[in-house]
């Protein structure tokens, strides 16, 4: 308990406990949530305190690409595709038994920490890239990165031109038609079938 | 002190959440977000420790997750929205057409 509180009045260790905590709360939120407005306003605020931890841990680059790519991109592609759907509605879901989903989520997230975390805890790990003292982490990064991690650098670009045009693919269809107008539709053809039916 | 262990916790912590959330969402959409939670979650492990190893890998590794993330919403998203004109909801329930 000392320790606690003798971390909390350190700079890095209020602002742990403080991201930490926040953090927490608001990807709470995110799961639990029937409203999608909501979720998604709670994920993008987790996700800029998230860029937050990486700032203490030095990784100056990694935080801010986490603010462009996350809170910039990927949720104003969220907020987009919310456009499409009916974003105000509660969501009605009809959900499995509490206990048990929390079960075997706890349970199982233990055994994937465990795996990952045995040979992290042996001592024999040393740093295949070190950083250097008294270089910018952009810089060490930019090194690393262009040097080591080329060939995976150009296949994420090339993954990210697939992903691009597949969006487009994928959303445009249709894309001069309105959804409700097309509902209309299917219900009219829906009427037509049970006439023909009839007869 | 802070040290890598309370970093591992907070990012376990986060993971179980986002697991908690893909056990439990039947909406398409949020099943998305629980994804991107245990995507950030497991990014703060790789930051951490590479911070604590004094290694650049870790934060390399954090970089191909975020990359695969964005194309991974990119094209969720436009699947998404091709179900939705096609079913006219999210709800995984709606969308077994296959009765076992």
């Amino acid at each position: 308990m000392e320790n606690f509180l003798a971390s909390l009045f350190t700079f890095q260790g209020f602002a742990f406990y403080l991201f930490s905590f926040l953090t927490i709360i608001l990807f709470w939120i995110t799961v639990m949530s029937n409203n999608v407005l909501y979720a998604m306003t709670s994920l993008a605020s987790g996700m800029v305190l998230i860029s937050g931890f990486f700032f203490i841990l030095g990784a100056d680059f990694l935080g801010v690409v986490q603010l462009i790519v996350y809170v910039g991109a990927v949720m104003a592609l969220y907020s987009f595709a919310m456009m499409f759907f009916d974003a105000t509605r509660e969501i009605k879901e009809k959900n499995t038994n509490g206990a048990v989903v929390f079960v075997l989520g706890g349970l199982s997230a233990l055994m994937l920490v465990l795996m990952f975390a045995a040979p992290i805890h042996s001592e024999s790990i040393q740093a295949l890239y070190p950083m250097h003292e008294g270089v910018g982490n952009a810089q060490d990064v930019g090194i690393v990165l262009f040097t080591k991690y080329l060939v995976p650098f150009e296949v994420a670009a090339l993954m990210l031109l697939v992903a691009m045009i597949a969006g487009i693919i994928l959303a445009g269809k249709k894309m001069d038609k309105s959804l409700t107008e097309m509902m209309d539709e299917d219900a009219g053809e829906d009427e037509i079938l049970t006439q023909k039916d009839e007869k | 002190m802070i040290g890598l262990s309370h970093y591992l916790i907070v990012s376990a912590l986060l993971f179980s959440i986002g697991l908690i959330g893909v056990l439990r969402r039947r909406n398409l959409l949020m099943l998305f977000f629980a994804t991107e939670v245990m995507l950030n979650a497991v990014n703060i492990a790789f930051a951490a420790i590479s911070h604590f190893y004094n290694d650049l890998t870790g934060q390399m590794f954090a970089f191909f997750v975020i990359a695969i993330a964005a194309s991974e919403v990119a094209v969720g998203l436009g699947i998404l929205i091709v179900l939705y004109k096609k079913h006219g909801s999210l709800d995984l329930d709606d969308l077994a057409t296959m009765k076992g």
